[in-house]
């Protein structure tokens, strides 16, 4: 069996309820898993399990050839002996130290000048000159997330744990940054786990998605598949996005983008899009149906395709259009029987260009 | 010779305290074994009880009758009760919960986060608590210090118990002012208990100057 990191365990919360994980992680070559959910869905609780900061009371955690967890036989290896990167949600940088000090702290077994050497090379990385000797109060948002960062990954860990690593900025910092840490986490060449709420960076950060909801993980997969193709009604509840296909980006025009999906062109807000290569990501709700040939609208998009697939659920109407990729909307029972549509009926689909979020993948 | 005494005594508990009273003090902060609330207590025991009661306790505890006394003065020579090292031990005992207490409780306020996100950096316990629990806990060790320093200063009912009275070995300061009293020397007490009260009064300022959040008689949960 290859090197994989594999959890299954259970966690009791008193009054709330227990927790059972199963989740597995190829080690290589190293990935980046999302865990997905709700507030309260347990995605923190299961990264501290993985840091050994909290204990499941049954079940297993297994790295690679080495058992970190095993209740059955009180099998519980310390934080200290993992070798792991464990970000915190609020950074938990050490006030009493500054930048160097807090990313030097755990690598007091190195000589001086290698201790020297890796702060310096870390500093570099992050982008952190100039800010050596300042006390992180002194720090804005970003550059504590940075500094946390290379706090982390300084003693090479052989696994990166993020809290929710963006959450403490503020929007337009977080979208900025989420590029970087992709881009940085694809260099680390480290197997990740990292919690977050947003669906925006599960998308940008994740090489694979673990959706999580009252601890219990409810589908794992590829985060295109698991946003257009979720397992069931509680998934797609969770996800929100019915409709997240990859496009590139052919032109940006002051922030409207012309993006390109399998041959039909769709305009949409591209402000936080630097690459060509995104994520195509539409709510089923933003989609208007129409008869094709009715009038001009202030929709940016007039999509035209066949209907491939139509499911009920309850008065609503989810209908699969087919317009060089498959575009979800909801519409009402009643909307359906006026447009008198059937499958194969053809229909025009109109999008906003606001909501057509763009989210940019690595290729 | 009673002031130097009352010093000597006074800076000896603080010493020995910050040593002894540090590990006391982390474990009640950091422990989560359920029954932990009967060594709390036992701790905090000298802040309510007579001091001649835990001076009589002491002394028979120490005294030639005890497998404790007889193994001391058979290593030492001679029995601990009525000498400045039993007094010592007294003192210890007495001032615990001065210094354990705003220990415990500076420990308390150090954010469990920053302690959880050093062991992941492979930092142990150990190192953890001496290069990042310490340092932000200066302030409630400082304020230990000071107080079981200044406990030891004032205190008279144990001293006469266990020390005794004697000249140059444990006659302290407080003893010296009811000995005068006794003597009808109004004069020489007024002196010797201006001074005490002076330094007493210092200390307290330097300790509410310095954290005005620390003189909490518990940890707050």
């Amino acid at each position: 069996m290859a090197a994989a990191l594999t959890v299954d365990c259970r966690k009791i919360f008193p009054g709330r309820f227990t927790a059972a994980a199963q989740l597995g992680l190829p080690l290589d070559p190293p990935r980046v898993l999302i865990l997905f959910g709700p507030s309260g869905s347990g995605k923190t609780t299961l990264l501290r399990c993985l840091a050994g900061l909290e204990w499941p009371e049954e079940g297993r955690i297994q790295f690679g050839s080495t058992t970190w967890v095993d209740a059955a036989s009180n099998i519980r290896l310390s934080p200290q002996a993992r070798r792991i990167g464990y970000m915190p949600q609020d950074y938990a940088l050490f006030p009493t130290h500054t930048v160097a000090g807090n990313i030097e702290y755990g690598l007091s077994d190195l000589p001086t000048e290698a201790r020297r050497e890796r702060v310096r090379e870390l500093i570099d990385l992050l982008q952190l000159q100039g800010l050596e000797q300042a006390k992180p109060t002194q720090l804005s948002g970003g550059q504590q997330q940075r500094v946390a960062l290379a706090r982390a990954i300084a003693r090479r860990p052989q696994l990166l744990l993020l809290d929710e690593p963006l959450s403490a900025l503020d929007a337009p910092t977080r979208s900025r940054l989420s590029g970087e840490l992709r881009a940085l986490l694809t260099q680390l060449h480290i197997p990740s786990v990292v919690v977050t709420h947003d669906w925006a960076e599960a998308l940008t950060l994740g090489d694979v998605i673990a959706v999580m909801q009252d601890g219990a993980i409810l589908q794992t997969g590829l985060p295109q598949e698991v946003f257009s193709r979720p397992a069931n009604a509680e998934v797609a509840q969770i996800v929100g996005i019915e409709t997240v296909v990859q496009g590139h980006v052919v032109a940006n025009d002051n922030g409207l983008a012309t993006v390109l999906v399998n041959g039909t062109t769709l305009k949409g807000l591209g402000t936080d899009v630097s690459g060509s290569a995104v994520y195509v990501c539409i709510r089923a709700e933003d989609v208007l149906l129409e008869q094709a040939g009715s009038g001009a609208t202030s929709a940016r998009n007039h999509l035209s395709g066949a209907v491939i697939e139509m499911l009920p659920q309850g008065v609503l109407v989810t209908v699969t259009v087919d317009c060089g990729f498959p575009l979800r909307a909801v519409i009402t029972r009643g909307a359906r029987e006026e447009l008198g549509l059937e499958p194969g009926s053809v229909v025009v689909a109109a999008i906003k260009a606001g909501a057509v979020h763009l989210v940019p993948r690595s290729v | 010779m009673a002031i130097w005494v009352t010093f000597k005594l006074a800076s000896l508990t603080s010493g020995v305290l910050l040593v002894v009273g540090l590990p006391i003090a982390y474990w009640l902060t950091f422990s989560k074994w359920r029954w932990k609330f009967i060594v709390e207590s036992v701790v905090a025991l000298p802040l309510v009880l007579p001091p001649t009661v835990l001076g009589f306790y002491i002394l028979v505890a120490i005294g030639p009758h005890s497998p404790v006394g007889r193994f001391y003065s058979d290593v030492v020579g001679h029995p601990l009760p009525f000498t400045f090292e039993g007094l010592l031990l007294a003192s210890i005992l007495y001032s615990l919960p001065f210094a354990v207490q705003p220990f415990a409780a500076a420990f308390d306020q150090v954010d469990r986060r920053l302690i959880e996100a050093s062991w992941t950096l492979g930092v142990s316990k150990l190192k953890t608590f001496f290069r990042l629990i310490v340092p932000l806990s200066t302030a409630g060790l400082i304020t230990g210090a000071v107080l079981s320093f200044a406990h030891t200063l004032g205190e008279f009912g144990v001293v006469l118990m266990v020390g005794g009275n004697i000249e140059g070995a444990t006659r302290t300061v407080s003893i010296d002012i009811y000995d005068e009293v006794q003597a009808l020397n109004y004069a020489g007490a007024a002196k010797t208990a201006l001074l005490l009260l002076a330094v007493s009064y210092g200390v307290l300022l330097l300790v509410y100057a310095m954290n005005r959040k620390v003189w909490a008689v518990w940890p707050q949960r």
